[in-house]
């Protein structure tokens, strides 16, 4: 097994010093040309970061260097030598390893069953783990990853799962490893922790390749930064030398303005009103442990707290979507604690759920489809108990252009949108009726820059047109940028509450954590 | 497969042969009934067993498999005209796997190749079968008056198979002890070869097999055609193990019992044989009460093993998960 440098063509290294090299490559779907003469290259013992909006061309760049993907022009160097990459199989032996946005593992088998998957270890064609459990672990020691051999991936977090994908590329003697998107499913702790093994990869000379659309993040841990843009190199530059405004210009090619502008609030009355809500989780544990709490007309409310705190539960139970064990959920005047979805729904509350391709959208149907889910019995979408496609066709044109829904086409199923116009179907669902309340949680999950900054926008305006918003996300500078009050939510309550313009990420954090806040919401219970 | 679930399935057989003891008439002896109640069901049990067997490499895979009873009938009738033609009963067993094997190959460039629906690529073969054999009975068998070659004869093993009541167990027909052997063969190959691990990676999440390098349209083309062959030796049973002729629709609905074992059982080869040999001591009782004097009548005992499939599969004693890719054709992109 090899864990760094070595030649395994037997070729020096090029004049470039280039582990993994993409030339000229190009690659067409039909009349989209996703790929257009890319030029790319990893050093050993370097983070390159590959930084695009969504549809920039970074995933089908790295199918291509993965032999995912055939390129029509172009080739793949390795070492400087080309190569021919015809499936994943001739870039694992080559040394490059991938770990992808959705992991390629499989939830019933163990850490060393999905290790093994291609490559199993046998003894006279029987299948034998336990030398290769010992390499799992020995890995794990070098790098930094603690996992255990034997677990059951299903058991496993999501950053555990991805630490399992690391350790089966450096398995396969990966001296690249491609890494999609691998924050996009983290906590903001899990990213640090991924950092730092990152880093200690990267210090034992394998060269890496980052793939995100975070600015931040990119900045803080990449040795030279990619950008593309439309499917085409747009540049690059080192981080010293690059701002986040810089870097986002340059993605998006044009000013991008990332500061959050919104006029302090103006809170009202009290509209979404939780009194020592009580909810289990699937396994009938309790995950919501009492939370009290009110948001009024007028102001953004942010929850934080490390994933699996209560909050996706506390979410799904003033949205309907989860039963409540005990406690109360007024909208206004109104209790909705038993209420069903379409009565919370005609009473004024919106949702924008964590998973918008479980909850948030029916993926096979169109945009225009799916612009009505929240309305298609009523009138004018259905007369007489007939759908009126006019009446969903106009609206679905109306809000395709008001909320910049690309491709504009009514008519496109939404399975086939990016990430960042898929969210903006369903902010143009929710948001295009009387709203009184608000709840989004994980708005801007694995979208594109330009999406964050209209869905923050879409946030805001649903605020000063006076809509009481509740909004749950793991990432700190969102909340600190759009909400106006914060609360933390730690073991299934709230452990404490901040002003948004005044805390800071390390008071938050240590709220996360457990610690103790300044202000102490008396605890229920 | 939970052990527990296995051992409910076990005590199940255990109270329906006991229930059989209890209720006898006085004029039967204790040991009659168990004896006869053991070889019944475990003749019940041989084409579940393999039908179930064939489901499962083929579910395991990825592919819905509802096409046992179809591959099952066809390969009866392939055994059946081999065994006539040549007079012997060994092609005769090969011709009906080669006849399964031809139907799985059909379901597999259906539904892999083609990525049809897998039930309605499982519709299609049942209805297949039962009209092209249907057929073939009536314009070969009949017209060319073919008659069948006989039995395949029974193996004794000496000594065990003399013992009292027990000794049906160890004197059975080749398939019956081919059945038996091929459980323990399919778990070992299933949860203990490499090849098992990527058939289970292609019905989990295939692609995750893809991204190891493993072909998911060859490792299920292959699984479902090792099915094909193990059904097709079940379907060999119903002809030169059971009766030595065909009957049209002979399989009576046995491939489903087996879908049913095969759920039953958890997708497991032990679960899946012993869900079988269930559906056989029900069978055995519902077929001898009579015998037996037992006064309850023989259709509320048959019922038995439908009313337990259903409190298992409303999840009384925990529920398994069906490998997560079935149904799913898989598509490179």
């Amino acid at each position: 097994m090899t864990v760094g440098g070595g030649s395994v063509l037997g070729i020096p290294p090029s004049s470039e010093g280039y582990v993994l090299e993409a030339r000229g490559l190009t690659k067409r779907y039909g009349s989209v040309i996703a790929n257009k003469e890319v030029q790319f290259g990893v050093r050993r013992g370097e983070i390159v970061a590959l930084l695009g909006e969504n549809g920039a061309g970074k995933t089908t760049l790295m199918n291509m260097l993965f032999g995912m993907t055939a390129p029509d022009a172009g080739s793949v160097l390795i070492d400087g030598g080309p190569v021919r990459l015809q499936s994943p199989r001739d870039a694992l032996a080559l040394g490059i390893g991938m770990v992808h946005q959705h992991f390629m593992l499989v939830p019933p088998f163990t850490v060393a069953e999905n290790i093994a998957l291609g490559v199993e270890p046998s003894r006279r064609g029987i299948l034998d783990l336990s030398d290769l459990e010992a390499q799992i672990t020995a890995l794990g020691r070098r790098f930094g990853i603690d996992i255990d051999p034997r677990a059951l991936v299903k058991d496993l977090s999501v950053g555990q799962q991805q630490r399992v994908e690391i350790i089966k590329a450096l398995y396969r003697g990966a001296r690249v490893l491609i890494l999609d998107e691998p924050t996009a499913v983290l906590t903001p702790q899990e990213a640090d922790d991924l950092f730092k093994v990152l880093r200690g990869l990267a210090h034992e000379g394998t060269g890496i390749v980052f793939i995100s659309h975070k600015l931040r993040e990119v900045l803080d841990v990449a040795h030279r930064i990619v950008v593309m843009r439309r499917g085409a190199v747009a540049g690059e530059v080192l981080p010293r030398d690059a701002t986040p405004e810089s870097l986002a210009s340059l993605m998006v090619g044009r000013d991008v303005l990332l500061r959050v502008e919104k006029a302090p609030s103006v809170p009202g009355n009290p509209v979404i009103v939780v009194r020592e809500l009580v909810v289990n989780d699937d396994r009938r544990v309790r995950a919501v442990d009492g939370v009290s709490l009110s948001v009024r007309t007028g102001e953004i409310v942010g929850v934080a707290g490390v994933q699996g705190n209560g909050q996706t539960e506390l979410v799904e139970a003033i949205t309907g979507l989860r039963a409540t064990q005990s406690g109360s959920l007024h909208l206004g005047e109104r209790d909705l604690t038993r209420a069903t979805v379409r009565e919370r729904t005609d009473a004024g509350l919106a949702h924008i759920p964590e998973d918008r391709q479980r909850h948030g959208l029916v993926l096979p149907f169109t945009v225009a489809q799916n612009m009505i889910l929240n309305r298609y019995y009523r009138l004018p979408f259905s007369r007489w108990m007939v759908m009126q496609a006019k009446a969903m066709r106009d609206q679905a044109r109306d809000l395709v252009g008001r909320f910049d829904v690309r491709p504009a086409n009514p008519e496109a199923r939404v399975g086939s949108l990016s990430g960042g116009n898929k969210q903006k179907v369903i902010i143009a669902r929710e948001l295009s009726r009387d709203v009184r309340a608000l709840v989004a949680s994980q708005p801007t999950r694995g979208v594109d820059v330009g999406s964050v900054v209209f869905i923050h926008g879409a946030l805001i305006a649903a605020r000063d047109a006076g809509a009481a918003v509740l909004l749950v996300s793991a990432e700190l500078d969102e909340l600190l940028a759009v909400s106006d009050r914060i609360l933390v939510m730690f073991r299934g309550r709230i452990v404490g509450e901040v002003e948004a313009a005044t805390a800071t990420r390390e008071e938050i954090g240590l709220l996360m954590a457990g610690g103790v806040g300044r202000v102490i919401v008396p605890a229920t219970n | 497969m939970t052990r527990g679930r296995f051992a409910f399935i076990i005590g199940c057989i255990g109270l329906l042969i006991g229930g059989a003891e209890v209720l006898r008439s006085p004029d039967v002896s204790a040991s009659i009934v168990a004896a006869s109640m053991l070889a019944t069901m475990l003749r019940f049990a041989t084409p579940l067993t393999l039908g179930a067997l064939a489901g499962l490499l083929c579910e395991r895979s990825g592919v819905a498999n509802i096409a046992i009873e179809g591959m099952m009938l066809s390969a009866a009738f392939g055994a059946f005209l081999g065994a006539a033609v040549t007079k012997s009963l060994l092609i005769g067993v090969l011709a009906g796997m080669a006849v399964g094997v031809a139907m799985a190959t059909l379901h597999a460039w259906l539904s892999v190749s083609l990525r049809v629906d897998q039930i309605v690529s499982g519709t299609v073969i049942n209805i297949m079968a039962a009209g092209i054999t249907g057929f073939l009975s009536t314009e070969v068998v009949r017209r060319q008056a073919l008659v069948g070659a006989g039995l395949l004869p029974a193996l004794r093993i000496p000594v065990l198979a003399d013992l009292p009541v027990v000794g049906p167990v160890f004197q059975q027909q080749p398939i019956a002890w081919m059945a038996l052997l091929l459980v323990p063969l399919t778990h070992l190959v299933i949860f203990h070869t490499p090849w098992g691990l990527r058939l289970r990676s292609v019905g989990e999440l295939p692609r995750a097999a893809h991204a190891a390098g493993i072909s998911v349209i060859r490792t299920r083309y292959t699984a479902v055609m090792i099915g094909g062959a193990i059904a097709g030796i079940g379907g060999a049973y119903f002809t030169l193990e059971s009766v030595p002729a065909f009957e049209p629709l002979m399989t009576n609905g046995r491939g489903f019992i087996a879908l049913a074992a095969l759920i039953f059982g958890g997708w497991t080869p032990a679960g899946a044989w012993a869900a079988s040999l269930l559906f056989g001591a029900a069978n055995a009782l519902h077929i001898n009460a009579q015998q037996f004097g037992i006064p309850v009548p023989a259709q509320i005992v048959g019922m038995f093993p439908y009313l337990l499939t259903i409190v298992i599969l409303a999840g009384v004693i925990g529920r398994v998960s069906p490998p997560a890719a079935v149904g799913t054709p898989y598509e490179a992109d």
